[in-house]
């Protein structure tokens, strides 16, 4: 798929859809592209449920909520969103265009970038363990998307919450599976491990206390998993391991990008948060300038400053008359108010 | 005012000047050693995951559900294992002793 707009958003937390309103009010159209399924960031996938007390005029919001409001404030302006993907290259094309490819083959033209991915794109978290990166999608799985390989084979789950129950419970039904977990309680909602628990009591599938310490292969692909409890070292043999230990934060492909950084995170001016490439921007926790607070609160400031600037790439020849939301008309009938 | 000692994943120890009131996690991450704590300090992640010296285990508050369960998303889990952001110093605190755990 191909799309052309004028501002892509990389990240849809509340940076990013702050973005869109202030840039909405400019006659800017977004895109916006998050390598989760859903939008709101850290806010919907780390803390949906826990109180922010320092976002102005919202005494007590939490990470959902505050999702909700921006969503609601950006939706006049029509974002589109391109979810479940990694905003993974960027190409300057005719002087004053970007072509960004997503890791979906999604590909977007635009005027300006602006990153706002927070800590970075979440990714599955990987046990720290010797020659797994060997395996990766070949025997070792760390996400599904066709379970029709695990037809009748043996597998092995590693890990509590609901990924791991949710395809223990699944692929019981067409494969031999092993769920493997360090206590007999899990962190994953009460009915999937209920279910589970029932599945291993019918002796659907096989439930192993403890940790992966090891892989190894054997004989025609066969992996051999090395896994502790209570210090004792056991293996196990099986024909696929999925471990699902929630996911983390990395730059990822925006680090091969060429864009100044300061440490994990990109350099940006104060005055338009631009980076070191002209018409790409950084915003929120994200970025780095002398001062920086990795607050919500610096991120809108910042989006508002980003999209003054974003305009003039835009619209090079029309003039930006600022204006307040309060008074003026034209604003009220972007907002449909 | 105390301290705490924290060995890092190279093996070296840092002893770190520690405030009442502040979470171990904030202490370690604020000496710029290398803890990811993603979330902040919600217990809403695993990336502040500590062992803490046999000797000084009892010495803390037990864990609530809420840790034990995060620390389902962590490696290398042991009896020792602690959430960092789930402890704060206080006096009785003074000295304790840590390891960062593998990221």
């Amino acid at each position: 798929m191909r799309h052309n707009t004028d501002v892509i958003i990389i990240g849809a937390g509340p940076v990013g859809l702050f973005a869109v309103f202030e840039l909405g009010l400019l006659n800017l159209q977004c895109h916006l592209v998050d390598n989760l399924d859903k939008i709101g960031g850290q806010c919907s996938e780390l803390y949906p449920d826990k109180p922010i007390y320092d976002i102005p005029s919202r005494p007590k919001v939490t990470g959902q909520e505050l999702t909700e409001g921006l969503m609601q404030q950006a939706k006049p302006f029509n974002p589109i969103f391109h979810l479940g993907q990694q905003a993974e290259k960027i190409e300057k094309k005719n002087g004053n265009f970007w072509d960004l490819t997503t890791s979906h083959g999604t590909k977007i033209t635009a005027k300006c970038i602006v990153i706002a991915a927070g800590a970075g794109s979440f990714v599955p978290r990987k046990p720290p363990i010797e020659n797994i990166d060997k395996f990766e999608n070949k025997n070792v799985f760390f996400s599904i998307k066709d379970k029709s390989k695990f037809k009748d084979k043996k597998i092995l789950i590693a890990g509590g919450g609901d990924s791991a129950l949710d395809w223990t419970n699944e692929l019981s039904s067409i494969a031999k599976v092993t769920l493997m977990h360090r206590r007999k309680e899990f962190r994953a909602a009460p009915e999937s491990v209920s279910k589970m628990q029932k599945l291993e009591k019918e002796k659907k599938i096989n439930f192993l206390l403890g940790q992966i310490v090891s892989i190894s292969e054997t004989i025609g692909e066969v992996l051999e998993v090395g896994y502790k409890n209570e210090n004792i070292v056991s293996t196990v043999k099986t024909d696929f391991l999925l471990p699902f230990y929630g996911l983390k934060m990395e730059l990822g492909p925006i680090a091969n990008w060429s864009l100044n950084l300061n440490e994990n995170r990109i350099s940006v001016d104060t005055e338009k948060f631009e980076t070191s490439v002209p018409s790409i921007f950084a915003i929120g926790d994200i970025n780095y300038y002398p001062g920086k607070l990795k607050l919500i609160l610096s991120g809108f400031h910042e989006a508002t400053l980003m999209a003054q600037k974003c305009f003039s790439y835009c619209y090079p020849d029309k003039k930006n008359i600022f204006r307040y939301t309060t008074t003026s008309k034209d604003l009220h009938k972007k907002l449909g108010v | 005012m105390g301290t705490i000692i924290v060995k890092d994943r190279q093996g070296d120890s840092h002893k770190l000047i520690a405030e009442p009131g502040y979470k171990i996690m904030e202490i370690i991450r604020d000496a710029g050693l290398e803890i990811e704590a993603a979330c902040g300090g919600c217990c809403a992640c695993a990336t502040c995951h500590v062992y803490v010296s046999e000797n000084w285990l009892n010495k803390l508050n037990k864990k609530e559900d809420e840790e034990e369960s995060m620390l389902d998303q962590a490696f290398e889990v042991s009896d020792l294992s602690r959430l960092s952001c789930q402890i704060e110093f206080e006096e009785k605190l003074n000295g304790i002793e840590l390891t960062l755990a593998p990221e």
